[in-house]
């Protein structure tokens, strides 16, 4: 790794050598070193428990490293700390706003903090509010916002008085992709200005449009430079293989387990590879039917990762070799949605969500933080009660026998919520007792999920102190220890690696052709590419439903031949809002 | 620009980042409903419960009366105690027929008037009477012990009297005339209402306080707070401001309700209830910034507020208890309870009137504790997150 120091101007901020633990727990940065430059954004990329936030809160002199040194705008964090909070502008996580202040209070506030001159700010006020296309809310209490929006003002409050380094920490996360993308080309335009940004994010999409990206993983620095320079590792070694015959999810289980093939995911009707240098290309097509043929594909970030790490994980689901085949009436409908609508008070969470899913599916609710994926998933689940329409689990009404649909579903929370005081064997314990397993049935399966997840190591650690990977796959075995019919994932993989998704998504993949389906829920763009259908929610209603190749298709243009599952959400959420307008 | 100009200037930058969290903070205030629902809500509902609900005074108590032996005598004294207004006698002639009454409660005393009263009287042998009480509410028991004692005496008094006149003598009795100052009627609603406006303050300036700042750590907001050049001294005077004063507030309407709802006497000056108030808002207050300093969870900051602070204020503090009657260790505590030095002096306040001397040194009491919270905080709050 070369840091370029050809222009010292332009370097804002320089790690020397940085570690940081924090009490017993593996270390949180391990000898990290890199530049960041003015006029450039920085992409600061890693799964969950990177050491993304931490890297961040050392550059605005919050924390101290226990090891190295940083130098921002040339002063020292340990020495000059209020110097560099006097230059910076930083929005945290959770943008770092007063939910009971309006937009214009909120703005006021920081612009006080920071000291903004009284003349000065009528015109920044303007500026601000016209970028970030706010001036209709300025007297709507920020709490009130939409993600995007209060996206937007965190970034507004950290501008004012325009810094000269800009510390934006996920700002991406779980915001719909329009004001995902809008904010991508206001902190863009910032850096014409020659302010330099640090932009954090797990989403490795977001990562291939930095300039320069610091890749992190468990604490340690895997590369650093510019994008391009890391997806050319894996250049010429990614294909799609398309015209699969037969169900692609075994096909792609076949192939990760071939010698030449690096990784691989599921892309609607398609297979994306990445293979060692000397793979077979027939003989790997052909392990996917007569008609497979394989197409050079644009390397990507996530590839260029994967390789990295060593590949992925092979195509054997251990889980789903233990699992019974479901193989009664075939085309059955497992999970029916007619007309779900949740009203609260005089808001619409969810507005006549109609869609079913037959037997050995996965069906995709796919939308932003917000938009009634979760509402019309708890209602699904027996969780919410409905205002109106109704939601069959296996057949049974969720308003009358709601008790018999929960004993065929099998529930994955967000987050993982598991019991974080219990250790891995206690957890296992209770959700076995939850979903009424007893006597050597209970031993049973426990002793198998131990096996196949490998958690006998860890039998009494404390869950809460497990890695996020372990934790999903804890959360996963605890979901499917009663062998239900239907599964329910609720952001099953956001902010894990890539490594541990591929293997989640390898069990669930195993488990759908045994006839299990799945219901997800995800503002995971690439997720969604694992549906059989998605439905796409936007603001309570649905806007879209089909497989994820008929709705890219749908929205392709002569500009846009080969449109991302994001182009497809973002042209229909602007259709559907032409439609609303008209 | 000389350098006076430059610290001119940079005052003016301090003040207006220091009226900004001011601002701020009144506008959340403002907003919350659970700040207004413990200012102004909780001191109403706690003034009417110890204006109405609890009372310390005694009422008639239930007690049985065994005459063992009917003489002229014996129930010239039983109409005494019949007559008596502490007490509301049950009479009968065989104790044993009250002893399951006293066991469930249902008197609260037994008193025998044995066979040979008569005869020891005519002796002039030192006649004995017998008091058995429930012991188990010592409070209770006591009153019925002690009123016994005065029904008797008076009765003997009565007796003497007349024998005297009788005789022709002219011995007159001493009588003995109980005279409680400032409070006659010994109302206790008059002592717990001082007490409850130290409860008040303690919960603004200790709970809301320690909760608010728990609360902007949990939401993230004390983070984008510390990486503007805000000073750490800025931020915590800038949390304070609002709640000092809304803890005058709060304790304000106290007083307004005490004095013109339950007629509770304001003998001293305005002057002195405000000295005083804000003497104890300071440990008050820097109590709740030591314990948002020790965690960033407002559960944990609400347990702590409530043990730490809330308790002591209504256990420890002569509020309920009479402190002279804890345990010795337990006295010691007492001397690091705030409210121990506000409520004698609020009870003085509002039913003798100004005694400086005791004010003053109830006020620099308060604030020397009060600076060792501060000092104590202000240790503890860097402006660092790890």
């Amino acid at each position: 790794m070369m840091l370029p120091d050809d222009n010292i101007q332009s370097e804002f901020v320089r790690l020397s050598g940085i570690s940081k633990s924090f009490g017993q727990n593996s270390p949180a940065l391990k000898n990290v070193s890199g530049i960041v430059q003015g006029g450039k954004i920085t992409g600061l990329v890693g799964p969950d428990g990177a050491g993304k936030t931490t890297l961040i809160r050392l550059i605005t002199g919050l924390m101290q490293p226990d090891v190295g040194s940083i130098s921002v705008v040339g002063f020292d964090t340990k020495t000059d700390a209020p110097s560099i909070q006097g230059l910076i502008g930083y929005m945290p996580q959770r943008f770092g706003l007063y939910e009971d202040l309006t937009v214009q209070e909120n703005l006021n506030l920081y612009a006080d903090l920071r000291s903004l001159p009284l003349n000065e700010r009528t015109a920044a006020f303007d500026e601000l509010l016209t970028f970030t296309d706010l001036k209709r809310f300025t007297n709507r209490l920020a709490g009130q916002l939409s993600g995007g929006m209060k996206q937007k003002l965190g970034l507004a409050c950290a501008l004012l008085k325009k810094p000269k380094l800009l510390l934006l920490d996920e700002p991406g996360v779980g915001v719909d992709p329009i004001s995902r993308r809008d904010l991508w080309k206001m902190v863009k335009n910032l850096t014409k200005d020659g302010i330099a940004v640090v932009w954090s994010t797990a989403y490795l999409d977001e990562a291939e449009a930095c300039d320069t990206v610091l890749l992190l993983n468990k604490g340690e620095l895997l590369f650093f430079g510019p994008p391009i320079e890391l997806t050319s590792r894996v250049k010429g070694r990614v294909f799609k293989l398309t015209g699969i015959s037969g169900s692609r999810r075994l096909a792609l289980s076949r192939i990760l387990d071939r010698q030449d093939v690096v990784d691989g995911v599921i892309q609607g009707e398609a297979v994306r590879i990445v293979t060692t240098a000397d793979m077979n290309g027939n003989d790997l097509a052909d392990t996917a039917g007569k008609n497979a043929k394989l197409h050079a594909a644009e390397p990507r970030f996530e590839d260029a990762f994967v390789d990295m790490l060593g590949g992925g994980p092979g195509g054997r689901s251990k889980l789903a070799e233990a699992a019974p085949r479901i193989d009664d009436q075939k085309g059955k409908l497992v999970i029916q949605a007619n007309g779900l609508t949740k009203r609260f008070g005089d808001f619409t969470a969810a507005d006549g969500i109609t869609f079913d899913i037959p037997r050995g599916q996965i069906f995709g609710l796919l939308g932003p933080n917000g938009a009634g994926k979760s509402t019309t998933f708890k209602m699904l689940c027996g969780l919410l009660k409905p205002t109106q329409g109704e939601g069959r689990v296996a057949g049974f009404d969720l308003r009358r026998d709601g008790a018999e649909a929960r004993n065929r579903l099998g529930y994955m929370a967000q987050k993982f919520s598991l019991y974080g005081d219990l250790s891995v064997r206690q957890n296992l314990d209770f959700f076995a007792g939850v979903y009424g397993l007893s006597g050597t049935r209970k031993r049973e399966r426990i002793s198998l999920m131990s096996e196949i997840f490998s958690f006998a190591a860890r039998d009494n650690m404390p869950t809460r102190d497990l890695p996020l990977g372990l934790k999903q796959r804890l959360a996963l075995a605890c979901a499917v220890m009663h062998e239900p019919e239907a599964l329910f994932l609720d952001e099953p993989t956001s902010g894990v690696d890539p490594i541990t998704r591929r293997e989640f998504w390898t069990h669930i993949n195993g488990l759908v052709e045994k006839g299990v389906t799945v219901l997800v829920t995800t503002h995971f763009m690439d997720e969604a590419e694992y549906c059989d259908r998605i439905s796409l929610i936007y603001r309570g209603r649905s806007i879209a439903l089909g497989s994820p190749d008929e709705l890219k298709a749908g929205v392709a243009t002569k500009q846009q031949p080969d449109p991302t599952m994001e182009d497809a959400f973002i042209a229909l959420v602007e259709a559907s809002e032409r439609e609303a307008a008209a | 620009m000389n350098a006076v100009n430059v610290s001119k200037l940079r005052d003016i930058v301090r003040a207006r980042r220091f009226f900004a969290l001011v601002r701020k903070e009144t506008f959340q205030l403002l907003r919350d409903p659970s700040s207004i629902l413990i200012a102004f809500v909780l001191p109403v509902i706690l003034l009417f419960l110890f204006g109405y609900g609890v009372s310390l005074d005694t009422g008639r108590t239930r007690i049985g009366l065994v005459i063992e032996e009917q003489t002229p005598l014996a129930d010239d004294l039983s109409a005494s105690f019949k007559g008596s207004r502490y007490f509301d006698v049950l009479e009968g002639r065989d104790r044993r027929n009250f002893d399951a009454k006293l066991v469930s409660g249902e008197i609260r005393g037994i008193i025998i008037i044995p066979a040979r009263f008569a005869s020891d009287f005519a002796a002039r042998v030192n006649p004995e009477i017998q008091v058995i009480v429930d012991g188990s509410d010592t409070n209770t028991a006591s009153f019925v012990q002690n009123y016994a004692q005065g029904v008797v005496a008076s009765w003997v008094a009565i007796r003497s009297v007349e024998a005297g006149a009788q005789e022709g003598g002219s011995t007159s009795p001493i009588s003995v005339e109980q005279r409680f100052w400032f409070n006659q009627e010994l109302t206790s609603r008059f002592f717990l209402v001082p007490g409850s406006i130290a409860i008040v303050m303690t919960l603004v300036g200790t709970l809301l306080t320690s909760l608010v700042i728990a609360r902007e750590w949990e939401r993230g907001t004390m983070e984008a707070m510390m990486a503007t050049p805000v000073t750490s001294a800025e931020l915590l005077m800038g949390k304070i401001l609002p709640y000092f004063v809304l803890g005058i507030l709060s304790m304000t309407l106290c007083v307004i309700i005490a004095v013109f709802l339950f007629s509770v006497p304001f003998r001293g000056s305005i002057l002195a209830l405000y000295l005083l108030s804000a003497a104890f808002l300071v440990p008050a207050l820097g109590q709740g910034l030591l314990i948002s300093a020790a965690t960033k969870n407002q559960f944990l900051a609400s347990q702590l507020a409530l043990i730490s602070a809330f308790l002591p204020a209504f256990l420890l503090s002569g509020f309920l208890f009479e402190i002279n009657s804890m345990p010795v260790a337990i006295q010691w505590i007492t001397f690091i309870v705030p409210a121990r030095y506000l409520i004698p002096s609020l009870q003085t306040l509002f039913l003798a009137g100004d005694i400086w001397p005791m004010f003053l040194k109830a006020m620099a009491v308060m604030l020397f504790i009060g600076s060792i919270f501060f000092i104590l905080a202000a240790r503890s709050t860097r402006k660092r997150i790890d």
